[in-house]
């Protein structure tokens, strides 16, 4: 019977990844000068494992490759290598390397053998050269046993004696001669006798205690190694000797009557309390989306219950159907159950929402590294701030962020913080901090990317703005407008092209992600300060809360999340400008007007800006403001794709069905912030109290 | 009247697959992820046989033999450490520590079967 | 709000050994117009619309079906008929086109639905050019049944994207 352990590969891949993740952040934390012990036993005992689990999986690559790096790691714990930042630097390249490994074998991919023997190479090299005087492994397994070992004959015997005396505590080591005798039974034919003449009076005797020898024959064509394998567990618990019988009679040598105690050759290692190393429950880094999940029990026991109340409000509202008729108390009762049936739906749709949530921090955790690994290679001195790791957020989502982040990260690196240099002559500390944060707000999670460095400078963004074409020479930009300008295609200011960030092809990639995402993203900056760039984005893909509004007798929805305010039109802030539309004075702003009604090509209602109300909404740092006719009520909404069965269409970003089964569909503020930039201006003689402006 | 075995191993990918074998076997198998959880499950019942890894957070393998040894209920009963190559001295300090033998890894279903069964039957 | 909602059971009509397909034919401005009955995915009565901006004439909107937002078709304006006002006997024809390896629902008004018939593929002779309003790209081929002449449309042609994305030069 062979048993297939394959089917508990994957797991062995999960946990080896787990370990991976924990060796390289204990790595990380580590302070060369002063190791904590705790922590190298961490390190080692992760690759322990790996080596353990891919040994008996059959990973034989796997196994030799981190054999090398446990080697490393035990003589560190021991105490016989010193823990060096060239010795940290070399595991946490391992760490990548196996990582590689273990990935390739999981795809069933090719191993980067070229990167493994450099590894390898550099673990060796280091493994060797400091060596502190001892053996690299420990496997001299002390054999100080004092049974005597005859020199096998060449001649297999055909019979053998036996004479085994267990040390009185023997059997205080679960070792049962009679186990033994059973085991020595299937190789030959046994017969034991036993010599009893040691045991003491009654009132001596220990009963726990081993005091009985035997004499074994043992007949059978055995081999004197099949014999010793059989006392291996015991050797230093008892005295034996083995020897053949030869035809000739002869005497069997005496077994050493010693009762020397074993030597108990290894002082008692004082075991300390270890604290258990935190469960990092880290997830799969890779960047392809993964097909499963991993829930917490208390989000399924939630939906569960949720699920269970749902079923008896059902219940109840089926008596419903069963009346004949109608009474004031069975409509009171029916409305009762409605409501319930609201509230249980809801915490339905929550429950469920939820358990594709995951935390931020499986995205954010790859952070350490990459700010300890770049900041090294420019030479700069950055310290990673994060918080709210424990913000949840959709799984699909945050798989699609991470690489958006990365580039902003490293953005902040490269672009933002200063050489330590520079930083001391403006006065600021030389090292420079990058803050990773997280929050709910509304029916979103914002991310933001905050460094203390250099800033956005304003000239040079619109010099290269003007140079593109995107901004004519003269326009007068707010701060706001010019920052934004950087999202923009083929932008990049920096002199050179770094490799790391500079090719001009990254920020408006980050945006479009994000944007795809459903959600935004701008950037805060002040020069010399630093900049922060916010991320914000559903908690979901499909759910919406929306305030819903009518033009032209026709229902839209405008995501609740980017009203600024709605209000009631007052003509004398209402201004013309040639070429470029209508625009509100709203305090200190001039916001255009978009008239919905023209843009969707709709009758309208009226066209009189004071019958109707301006909503003021926000996307990406521009404002507009739509005219709407009325406003109607606000609701959470489903968005169905328009592209499923049609296309998308500029300015719509879905569709709902509302509750009376209608199509009501949902405007897509970004698309039309740009079609507004685009289309033409409406015919508007009708307007005629606004003043004219140059 | 079936044998009870206890396997202790904080990698889960071991711990099933042992408990995947010895059950497949017929016998009784609990798991435990580190000592100190093993020696609790220990106490509340009665194990024909501890098989137990070395390196473990909060509670190693060698402690949780010396802890097994002094309860009564487990003076006698037979306990194995899951050892490496390249930490075979913890052979002797776990034979010290009065464990019964060890079976080395890496192993295949197959022979911790085979050593099982010498043992417990 | 009369749902005269009706699902064909294809199945049930599969072609039989000779080679032959079943169409179902509907009405348009006196003429009869044939689709491959197995695109045929329901027949609904005419429902409220939600109306998409900037969209080609004949686009009339979207409508709710069972939870997909499905885009109707006005096949006058399609074709550049006399438009007529919806009614209570205005048919719309759900169907499943495929095009650009994408199967999309979407449904077209017609005046009315006709019958089902059994048409053999040699039965569909090439159209010739004769003036209608119908562009013949649409056009499979045209077959006489009972002595009536059915214009037999090749429905991933005629609202495949491009078709859709295309602005009809009259409208805007």
């Amino acid at each position: 019977m062979s048993i297939d352990i394959s089917q508990f590969l994957d797991t062995f891949y999960e946990e080896s990844f787990e370990g991976l993740d924990i060796m390289e952040s204990e790595l990380l934390n580590m302070d060369v000068g002063a190791a904590d012990d705790e922590i190298i036993n961490t390190i080692f005992r992760a690759a322990h494992s790996i080596k353990g689990g891919s040994g008996t999986f059959g990973l034989s690559a796997v196994a030799d490759y981190t054999h090398i790096m446990e080697t490393l790691l035990d003589e560190m714990r021991d105490g016989r290598r010193q823990v060096t930042q060239p010795a940290v630097e070399i595991l946490l390249r391992s760490v990548d390397v196996l990582r590689g490994m273990l990935t390739a074998l999981r795809e069933s991919e090719e191993l980067d053998s070229d990167s493994i023997s450099a590894s390898q190479k550099e673990l060796n090299d280091l493994l060797n050269n400091n060596d502190a005087g001892s053996p690299a492994t420990g496997s001299d397994v002390s054999s100080s046993n004092e049974n005597s070992i005859i020199p096998t004959d060449d001649v297999t015997p055909d019979a053998w004696l036996i004479v085994f005396n267990p040390h009185r505590h023997m059997l205080k080591t679960g070792n049962d001669p009679v186990r033994m005798f059973r085991e020595l039974a299937t190789l030959g034919e046994i017969s034991v006798e036993s010599d009893t003449s040691l045991i003491p009076a009654f009132n001596d005797f220990e009963p726990e205690d081993s005091f009985i020898s035997w004499k074994i024959t043992l007949k059978g064509e055995i081999t004197r190694q099949q014999i010793e394998e059989v006392f291996e567990w015991v050797e230093d618990d008892c005295d034996f000797v083995i020897q053949p019988i030869v035809s000739e009679q002869s005497a069997p040598a005496s077994a050493e009557a010693v009762s020397a105690e074993p030597e108990n050759t290894q002082e008692e290692k004082v075991e300390t309390k270890a604290t258990a190393a935190p469960k990092r429950a880290a997830g799969r880094k890779s960047g392809g989306e993964s097909a499963s999940i991993r829930v917490s029990i208390d989000k399924v026991d939630e939906l569960i219950n949720t699920v269970g109340e749902l079923v008896i409000t059902q219940s109840m509202l089926g008596q419903f159907g069963e009346e004949e008729e109608f009474t004031q108390s069975h409509i009171e009762k029916l409305r009762d159950g409605l409501a319930q049936l609201e509230r249980n739906t809801r915490e339905l749709q929550e429950s469920v929402m939820r358990i594709r949530m995951l935390p931020i921090s499986f995205t954010f955790q790859r952070f350490p590294r990459l700010v300890h690994d770049l900041s090294g290679k420019l030479g700069k001195k950055i310290e990673l701030k994060m918080s709210g790791e424990g913000t949840e957020l959709d799984k699909t989502v945050m798989e699609k962020i991470g690489d958006p982040l990365v580039h902003l990260v490293r953005n902040s690196i490269d672009h933002g913080i200063e050489m330590p240099a520079e930083r001391l002559e403006n006065g600021k500390s030389e090292m420079g901090v990058v803050h990773l944060n997280a929050y709910h707000q509304g029916g979103n999670i914002v991310i933001e990317i905050t460094d203390d460095g250099a800033g956005l400078n304003k000239d040079r963004i619109l010099a290269k703005a003007i140079k593109s074409g995107l901004v004519t020479e003269g326009d007068v930009l707010t701060d706001e407008q010019a920052h934004d300008l950087i999202f923009q295609p083929g932008f990049s200011t920096a002199d050179e092209v770094s490799d790391i960030s500079g090719r001009g092809v990254g920020m408006d990639v980050v945006r479009k992600n994000i944007r795809s995402l459903g959600g935004t993203v701008e950037v805060k900056s002040k020069a010399g300060e630093g900049s922060t760039f916010s991320i914000r984005l559903p908690l979901t893909l499909a759910i919406l809360d929306g305030q819903l509004v009518s033009v032209g007798g026709e229902t839209y929805i405008v995501p609740l999340v980017s009203i600024v305010e709605s209000i009631q039109v007052k003509q004398d802030q209402v201004n013309l400008i040639n070429g470029r539309g209508e625009v509100y004075k709203l305090r200190d702003e001039y916001i255009p007007v978009v008239r919905l009604y023209h843009m969707f090509g709709i009758e309208p209602v009226s066209e009189t800006l004071d019958d109707g109300l301006l909503v003021v909404v926000e996307a990406e740092g521009q404002k507009i403001a739509l005219f709407v006719d009325d406003l109607q009520g606000q609701q959470q909404v489903v968005i169905k794709s328009l592209e499923t069965n049609f296309r998308k269409v500029e300015g719509l970003s879905g569709a709902t069905i509302l509750g009376d089964g209608t199509v009501a569909l949902i405007l897509d503020i970004t698309g039309l912030v740009s079609l507004n930039r685009t289309s033409a201006a409406p015919d508007l003689t009708v307007i005629t109290n606004g003043d004219v402006a140059a | 009247m079936s044998v009870k075995i206890l396997a202790v191993d904080d990698s889960a990918s071991m711990r099933q697959m042992v408990t995947f074998t010895l059950k497949g076997a017929g016998y009784d198998v609990e798991e435990a992820a580190d000592g100190q959880q093993a020696l609790d499950i220990a106490k509340g019942n009665k194990f024909n046989l501890v098989i137990s890894d070395v390196n473990m957070p909060v509670m190693d393998g060698i402690a949780l033999i010396k802890e097994l040894r002094g309860l009564p209920d487990y003076k006698f009963i037979p306990i194995l450490m899951l050892t490496t190559e390249s930490t075979a001295d913890k052979k002797q300090e776990g034979k010290s520590a009065g464990a019964t033998g060890w079976i080395v890894k890496p192993f295949n279903p197959e022979q911790l079967l085979a050593t099982i069964k010498k043992v417990v039957g | 709000m009369s749902d005269m909602t009706q699902t064909i059971d294809t199945s049930d009509l599969m072609a039989s050994g000779d080679g032959s397909h079943q169409y179902l034919t509907f009405m348009l401005a006196g003429e009869e117009y044939g689709v491959d009955i197995l695109r045929v995915q329901e027949i609904k009565g005419w429902d409220s619309v939600t109306l998409i901006p900037n969209t080609p004439d004949y686009i009339r909107g979207v409508i709710n079906l069972r939870g997909t937002i499905v885009p109707i078709i006005d096949m006058r304006t399609r074709f550049n008929l006399e438009q007529l006002e919806y009614g209570p006997t205005t048919v719309v024809i759900v169907l499943k086109v495929n095009n650009d390896d994408k199967s999309r629902t979407m449904g077209v008004v017609v005046d009315g639905v006709s019958d089902v018939y059994n048409m053999p593929e040699e039965d569909i002779k090439d159209s010739p050019d004769f003036g209608s309003a119908v562009d013949t790209d649409f056009v499979k081929g045209l077959a006489t049944v009972n002595e009536k002449m059915v214009i037999v449309l090749d429905i991933d042609h005629m609202l495949s994207s491009n078709e859709l994305t295309a602005v009809d030069s009259a409208a805007s």
